[in-house]
C-alpha cells in the first residue's frame, strides 16, 4: 500500500517523461538527506526539491507537493516528517531511521562544534560584536519570511476571519506570552471550523 | 548548572511535549522554547538565547537544530542528543503512521479544512517567533536598523542569507552595531 501512490503516478501520462529509477538503497537515502541538510542553508525546502525531484527523480513534482503538504499538516519539523515518510515508503522503518539520521547527524555534529567554540570564546569582544550583528540580521530574516507567508492572507482574503486568526495567534503568543498548548487548544478548532464553513 | 539525570529528563519531557505542538515547522515553537528555557528554567540568558538562535541559523540543516544547541548548552553532547530525540521521536512516529495511512484520507473534505485551517495559526506563531527573537536580540538602535534592513532586503530580493549574515557580522566587528 505504501508504494501504490508511486506506481499510480508513474503510470499516468503526465509523468511518463520522468521515469522512476529503482528504489534507493539505504546508503543512497543517507547520502541524499545528508546532502539536503548540509546544502540547505537557511531552510531546506528548496534543496529537498532539487535532490528528490530534479537530481535523483525519486519523486515527481506532484508527489513532492503532496508529500510536503501532508508533512506540513503534521506537528514537528516539515523536513523531518518528510524524511520519515519518504524513507519508510521505500525501505520501511529502517529506511525512515536512516533518512532521519542522514538529515540530523551531520548538522548536529557541526552545531556541537560551533557550540563548543561559543562556550569558550562567546564572551570574546570581537566574537561578541560579530554575533550581535548576526543575531540582529537573523531576526530580520525571520520577519521577512513571516511577511512573505502572511501576504496572501491579507491581500487575497475572502474573509476577515482568516487574517484575524493569524493576528489573534500572534497576540496571544508574541504579546501576551501565554503558554503554547493552551493557545493552540483554543485557536486550532476555531480556525479549522472557519475553513470548514467556507468550503 | 546541574547536568544530572533530572536535567536530562526535564529536557526530554519539555521537547517531547513541545514537538507535538510545533505545527508548521520548528520556527513556530521558538516563543515557547524561549519562555521555558529563559524565563522558567533559567538555562540561558536572553542574550544567550538570541546567540543560540543566530548560531542555529548559521548552521546548515533543518531549523529545528536549535533544539540540539539548547540541549548542548544545558547538558553537553548527551543533552543535545536527548533534546533532539525528544523533539523528533514522537512526531517522527506520528509521521510514519500517517504516511502509511495517507492514501485513505486523501481527497476527503476535512483534509482540506484541516490543512487550510492550520495556515493562519502557523503564520501567527511564526510572527510571534520573529518578535521574540528580535526583542531578545535587541541591543540598540543600530542593531534595530540591521534587523529592519534585513527584513526589507529579504522581503524584496531573493538573496542567499549567508551574504547578509556575513555583512552583519562585519558591521558588528567594525563596532557599528
Amino acid at each position: 500500500m505504501n508504494e501504490s501512490s508511486l506506481t499510480r503516478a508513474s503510470a499516468a501520462p503526465s509523468t511518463a517523461s520522468s521515469p522512476h529509477p529503482p528504489p534507493p538503497s539505504l546508503s543512497a537515502l543517507f547520502v541524499a538527506f545528508a546532502t539536503i541538510a548540509l546544502c540547505g542553508f537557511g531552510g531546506v525546502l528548496a534543496w529537498s526539491h532539487r535532490v528528490m525531484v530534479e537530481q535523483r527523480r525519486w519523486l515527481t513534482p506532484e508527489q513532492f507537493n503532496e508529500t510536503y503538504a501532508l508533512c506540513s499538516m503534521l506537528p514537528g519539523g516539515n523536513i523531518l516528517n518528510f524524511s520519515v515518510i519518504f524513507g519508510a515508503r521505500f525501505r520501511g522503518v529502517l529506511g525512515a531511521l536512516v533518512a532521519i539520521a542522514g538529515l540530523l547527524g551531520p548538522p548536529m555534529l557541526l552545531i556541537m562544534i560551533i557550540g563548543t567554540i561559543y562556550a569558550h570564546y562567546g564572551e570574546m569582544p570581537a566574537l561578541r560584536r560579530a554575533l550581535t550583528g548576526i543575531a540582529s540580521a537573523a531576526a530580520g530574516l525571520m520577519m521577512a519570511t513571516v511577511a512573505k507567508m502572511a501576504r496572501p492572507l491579507f491581500v487575497n482574503r475572502r474573509s476577515i476571519a482568516v487574517p484575524l486568526v493569524a493576528v489573534a495567534t500572534f497576540a496571544a503568543i508574541g504579546v501576551m506570552q501565554w503558554p503554547l498548548p493552551l493557545v493552540l487548544a483554543a485557536i486550532i478548532p476555531v480556525s479549522i471550523g472557519i475553513s470548514w464553513v467556507r468550503l | 548548572m546541574k547536568t544530572g539525570a533530572g536535567t536530562l529528563l526535564m529536557l526530554a519531557g519539555f521537547f517531547a511535549v513541545l514537538s507535538l505542538f510545533s505545527i508548521g515547522g520548528g520556527n513556530s515553537a521558538i516563543p515557547e522554547m524561549h519562555r521555558y528555557a529563559v524565563d522558567v528554567q533559567h538555562w540561558l540568558t536572553d542574550r544567550q538565547f538570541a546567540d543560540t538562535f543566530a548560531l542555529s541559523q548559521l548552521t546548515p540543516g533543518p531549523n529545528l537544530i536549535i533544539v540540539a544547541l539548547i540541549g548542548f548548552h544545558v547538558a553537553g553532547v548527551l543533552g543535545a542528543v536527548v533534546a533532539m530525540l525528544a523533539m523528533c521521536g514522537p512526531t517522527g512516529i506520528a509521521a510514519y503512521f500517517v504516511g502509511r495511512a495517507s492514501e485513505r484520507f486523501k481527497g476527503k473534505a476535512w483534509h482540506g479544512a484541516v490543512s487550510r485551517g492550520l495556515v493562519p495559526v502557523t503564520i501567527g506563531l511564526t510572527a510571534a517567533s520573529a518578535t521574540v527573537i528580535a526583542s531578545s536580540a535587541d541591543y540598540g538602535s543600530a542593531a534595530r536598523a540591521v534587523t529592519a534592513a534585513t527584513t526589507i532586503i529579504c522581503y524584496f530580493f531573493r538573496i542567499n542569507p549567508i551574504w547578509i549574515f556575513a555583512a552583519a557580522a562585519l558591521l558588528g566587528l567594525a563596532g557599528v552595531v
